[in-house]
């Protein structure tokens, strides 16, 4: 936030300097801006808000109600509050299997995204620092690798999965997710622009090992951009699907998405389900947005370093 | 990899050039791109290779109840991707999602960022996090939760819905052209801003002199600058579209008229759920390809107009 506001105040000084200049009939000429593009501006903010906000907002008034106020009472207002029997009943529903998705999911994607981004970063900055043959072609390489896409990759992974008796397994979907090509590609810009090679030489200097300055050094200066690195992770692992669709048939291994998906198909057998469905995919969006709010200050300002070339 | 370690220093010990410094720290730089280059070797590389050579063999049996066994059948499966006439449609499907789609969601990022670095705006805070949070609804989730909104008994929409049969087959790859667009819009606006927040102030400074507004020093200075950051997204977009999966996937217990062919990905799962994976691996292969050969086409595209 700090960076518009200083990046707002110098642009109202030429506006004074070229009052001058003002032209009635074209308003966008004018150095001030008119109230009219400010309404429009504010209008249009304001009516896409409730375009994104409304489907989570009918969510979660869904996720209070009872399964008989779920058709017969206002769909965007509360009705009696049971939002806390509902995640009861979820909890306690097939000996809890809700609360180990939840648990895998955690785990897929806080432990995979945090090992992903530890060797991305490792790659990246030796990409970055280091001076060797087939650099460019590693770098090019991993480059080629952002471009397949991860759902092409699933099905001959299940195939050599298969081979080695490791499909239906927590590793046949975590292992896969440890790799992230596009982390490579933004830790290895990260590198650059943010560890001095002086400081580099500085550490060897006094006496640090290569591993030991990238830990201590390198690290701490690149952090926050790890941290978007880790979160871009986090975020592809959560939302995976494929993978674990084609790997998992034991549904204690699922992820929460996985879970969900395979309830929501069977509602139409079973449609006690329907409730379940409905306050699951709430709780299921909480933990991210908790992590997207607790990581905001990394996140606002590491996601456009990708495109900077 | 290592083949290109042991050959490059020949190449250039025969050129004219002195001789490069020795290579420093080699352990080191070993020990940081192993744990990486292993998994890339064992997660991407070898999985390409393992669906190309799968995607060569067919099935061969002795007699109608004989033994199967996998034999090499050269371009066989391919021969047969090039006649399945639904993976084609579906391949068409999607392209024409993408090019609503893709446009659609892009410029409404473009005109949020834009609007989120202007002066017209009080409250800037909530509006990028209002924004942003559809992203952290995973697209299985997302999906369900549209297909509740769209139903026409349980949505709370029901005065729209009874009227409108959003799961159609007309109009459900509209339908699930919402769902994406909702949760990928705030995103790539995210990174749209972030970089037109990199842009110096002072270009801006010249602009208001001249007695330019905020529409001309956006449309004139503004939107040429974020070019990368709107081809990143651009590729991004495509190559999501083209692998389209889990919303229709989830479509399917909303709407009969999902197929199990919808989409190339979809095709892809059904066919190796048959199970014929030898033709599964050769759809996932052209799929793969043409992914690719889109979004470099792009790139090319883009930076082609960037040079003019």
């Amino acid at each position: 936030m700090s960076t518009t506001i200083t990046r707002q105040a110098p642009a109202e000084e030429p506006e004074k300097k070229s009052r001058k200049v003002k032209n009635g009939s074209r308003s966008e000429f004018q150095p001030r801006e008119s109230a009219l593009s400010r309404a429009s501006a504010m209008i249009v903010m304001l009516i896409f808000t409730l375009y994104f906000l409304i489907p989570i907002w009918w969510l979660f008034i869904a996720g209070t109600k009872s399964s008989e106020q779920f058709t017969n009472t206002n769909p965007m207002w509360f009705a009696d509050f049971n939002l806390f029997e509902n995640i009861g009943n979820l909890v306690a529903y097939r000996d809890g299997v809700f609360f180990k998705w939840m648990l895998n999911s955690l785990a897929y994607a806080g432990g995979g995204a945090l090992i992903a981004t530890v060797i991305a970063a490792m790659c990246g900055y030796a990409l970055a620092k280091y001076r060797f043959p087939g650099r460019e072609l590693i770098f090019n390489t991993v480059l080629g690798g952002v471009l397949v896409p991860a759902t092409a990759l699933a099905l001959p992974l299940f195939l050599i999965f298969s081979q080695v008796n490791l499909t239906n397994t927590f590793w046949a979907v975590f292992l896969p997710s440890l790799v992230s090509p596009f982390g490579v590609y933004l830790t290895r810009i990260f590198a650059s622009a943010s560890v001095p090679d002086e400081l580099i030489e500085a550490a060897r200097l006094d006496g640090a090992g290569e591993m030991r300055t990238f830990f201590t050094v390198a690290v701490k200066l690149m952090f926050p951009s790890l941290v978007t690195v880790f979160l871009f992770q986090f975020v592809a692992i959560w939302n995976n699907f494929f993978l674990p669709l084609v790997m998992l048939r034991d549904e204690v291994l699922f992820p929460v998405t996985l879970g969900l998906y395979g309830w929501n198909s069977q509602v139409n057998q079973i449609p006690e389900l329907r409730g379940y469905v409905l306050i699951g995919a709430l709780l299921s969006i909480i933990p991210l947005i908790i992590i997207f709010l607790l990581l905001q200050r990394f996140w606002r300002n590491g996601l456009g370093a990708g495109s900077v070339k | 990899m290592s083949s290109s370690v042991v050959s490059k220093p020949k190449v250039v010990a025969k050129s004219l050039r002195p001789p490069k410094p020795k290579v420093q720290h080699p352990k080191a730089v070993i020990a940081f791109i192993a744990p990486f280059g292993v998994l890339f070797a064992l997660f991407y590389l070898v999985p390409i290779g393992y669906a190309i050579y799968q995607s060569l063999l067919v099935i061969e049996r002795e007699g109608t109840f004989g033994q199967a066994r996998e034999v090499f059948g050269g371009f066989a499966q391919y021969v047969l991707v090039f006649q399945n006439g639904p993976f084609w449609q579906s391949v068409g499907r999607v392209l024409m999602f993408g090019a609503v789609q893709v446009p659609i969601m892009l410029g409404l990022a473009l005109l949020f960022a834009l609007l989120l670095d202007s002066p017209l705006l009080k409250g800037k805070r909530f509006f990028r996090l209002a924004f942003f949070v559809p992203y952290a609804v995973p697209g299985v989730i997302a999906a369900i939760m549209w297909g509740f909104l769209y139903s026409p008994n349980l949505s709370p929409f029901t005065a729209v819905t009874e009227k409108i049969d959003f799961l159609s087959a007309d109009l459900v790859l509209w339908a699930i052209a919402n769902v994406v667009t909702w949760v990928f819009v705030g995103y790539n606006m995210l990174i749209i801003y972030s970089a037109l927040l990199a842009i110096p102030t002072e270009i801006y400074e010249a602009a208001r002199l001249d007695g330019a507004g905020q529409f001309r020093i956006a449309w004139s200075i503004k939107i040429p600058l974020v070019v990368p950051a709107i081809t990143l997204t651009g590729i991004f977009s495509i190559i999501g579209t083209l692998q389209l999966l889990a919303e229709p996937q989830v479509f399917r217990s909303f709407s009969s008229a999902v197929t199990s062919t919808f989409t190339p990905n979809l095709t892809v799962y059904s066919t190796s759920s048959i199970p014929n994976f030898n033709l599964a691996a050769a759809f996932s292969v052209v799929l793969a390809l043409a992914t690719f050969v889109l979004s470099f086409a792009f790139l090319k595209f883009t930076q082609r107009k960037d040079d003019k």
